[in-house]
């Protein structure tokens, strides 16, 4: 069996008396994508940000291409150069024009020379529909242009993996779909991708297997069509059915 | 029969005249009675001749300007090492590296005590205090000495201001900036300060404002500035016009930066 790009072993998180995780067990093999499913709270985006070497884990490990990312002699800087993250917020930064955010990570942490890095950027931002907005600054953009720009920020530095939180969570419901289609794109396209989403059908189409957390576990995985379809523990079922009756 | 829309028009426009209408008058009464006041007051006489004498509004004005332009080049230099120094005490104090401690404990003493000790008694202790060590190569020129005690004092006010800007950048930027592959002090240098700078700009300025016109403590030194070239004149005269003539000057620049601080806050 080849390494998978991104493994999670027995990884727990607590903060403070508060345990988030509570030993998770996750593979993202390459080209495949996970999606990770369950109510706020569930301990999905800790996952991630833990992934992401954004928090410290207190136990289990975490690996990338089967290399150990969270001992403590490993530099997180170094590791977060070959991830690639989206946030809910998007997190853009307001100073600075669409192109500016979007070249920032391969100029500064990876060296990439300014002209070629602007070049590449520009490349990325038209191929997702951006073209012509580079010298905007986010404030000026739509919720789903935002977050797509967010999506060509990650992807600037070529990432072996990327992480997604609930990417399309603040945006409003006719802003959803723009999104989803980049991130099935880069799908098709071979991207390994972890993803927490709220979007069931979204999770159908995409991934390759769903995790449902539930208090800091992985309490049910599988293919998407059977976990959310024909769910075998409770705690799914019940989840699965407060997201229809709330639509 | 008059449509809605119209009706509302006319109640509008009569609404905004009565407005202006009441602005007007109250202007009028508020300013002349406070005028009347002054003018019937039984010293009015004694403090016109005294205080807005055009001969000697005319007599000490070059002096006084010639002065008041030792106040606006000592406010320059002092103002650059203010944003320099305020940043350094600023960057020192959020700094995590634990190799710093000392630092960052003395930026803490730094800020609390300068900030605690009133400017004209630093401009003091500092004047005259540091000749007094006499320590060869140290300055003993008062300008510099006093220039020096107020950059003390405003780079304390200024690192707060600073501290402030960077505290409310949220924290989501800096781990947008990380989660790029950025280090922390790429993170600090690109995403976090320039937005805590643009932010504090305003407070800033009022900063700027306020050692424009503090400038003129360092006159406790003999330093021959413009408050203090109004001083001579009006002990000299017997006349205190030349004193209303600086007042004037330090206007002529804090009220300009008033008016660029209130600018910026609107946007």
């Amino acid at each position: 069996m080849t390494t998978p790009v991104l493994e999670a072993r027995g990884v727990t998180k607590a903060y403070g008396e508060a345990e988030v995780l509570r030993g998770i067990d996750i593979a993202v093999p390459e080209h495949q994508a996970v999606a990770l499913i369950g109510a706020s709270g569930s301990g999905k985006s800790t996952l991630l940000r833990c992934v992401d070497l954004l928090e410290e884990i207190d136990d289990g490990d975490v690996f990338l291409d089967g290399e150990v990312i969270t001992d403590p002699s490993v530099d997180p800087t170094a590791i977060r150069r070959r991830l690639g993250m989206v946030f809910q917020a998007f997190n853009l930064f307001p100073h600075m024009s669409v192109l500016d955010n979007v070249v920032l990570g391969p100029v500064r942490a990876q060296g990439v020379p300014r002209a070629q890095a602007r070049e590449r950027g520009r490349e990325l931002l038209e191929r997702f529909g951006l073209g012509g907005r580079e010298d905007e600054h986010p404030d000026r953009l739509s919720g789903g242009q935002q977050q797509r720009v967010a999506i060509v920020r990650a992807l600037a530095t070529e990432p072996r993996a990327l992480l997604l939180d609930e990417v399309t969570s603040a945006l409003d419901p006719e802003l959803v779909g723009e999104v989803l289609d980049v991130i099935r794109e880069l799908k098709a396209a071979g991207m390994t991708m972890l993803i927490a989403t709220h979007e069931m059908g979204f999770a159908r189409d995409v991934a390759d297997e769903v995790c449902f957390l539930h208090e800091g576990r992985v309490l049910e995985r599988g293919a998407p069509e059977r976990v959310l379809s024909v769910p075998e523990r409770p705690e799914t079922q019940r989840f699965l059915r407060r997201l229809l009756e709330a639509r | 029969m008059e449509s809605r829309r119209a009706i509302r028009a006319t109640a509008r426009r009569r609404r905004s005249q009565r407005g202006a209408a009441i602005a007007a008058l109250s202007t009028v009464v508020v300013i002349g009675g406070l005028a009347a006041i002054v003018v019937t007051s039984p010293g009015w006489e004694n403090v016109k001749a005294t205080f807005f004498s055009w001969p000697d509004f005319e007599r000490a004005f070059p002096d006084v300007l010639a002065g008041f332009w030792l106040d606006v080049r000592m406010f320059c230099v002092i103002e650059v090492v203010v944003l320099i120094v305020g940043l350094v005490i600023a960057l020192t104090r959020i700094a995590r590296a634990a190799a710093l401690f000392p630092l960052r404990m003395l930026a803490v003493v730094y800020t609390d005590v300068l900030r605690g000790v009133p400017t004209i008694l630093l401009v003091f202790l500092v004047g005259f205090g540091v000749p007094a060590l006499e320590l060869s190569g140290l300055p003993a020129n008062p300008v510099i000495l006093g220039g020096a005690a107020l950059a003390l004092s405003y780079s304390a006010y200024v690192a707060e201001v600073y501290r402030a800007g960077i505290d409310s950048v949220h924290p989501s930027q800096r781990t947008a900036a990380l989660a790029l592959g950025l280090t922390e002090s790429q993170a600090l240098r690109h995403v976090v300060l320039p937005q805590a700078v643009r932010r504090v700009a305003p407070p800033l300025l009022n900063d700027f404002i306020s050692l424009q016109k503090d400038v003129a403590l360092v006159s406790v030194l003999g330093v021959i500035e413009a408050f203090r070239v109004a001083q001579i004149d009006a002990s000299s005269n017997f006349n205190y016009t030349p004193l209303l003539a600086a007042a004037l000057l330090y206007l002529c620049v804090t009220v300009p930066l008033a008016r660029v601080v209130d600018r910026m806050q609107r946007r």
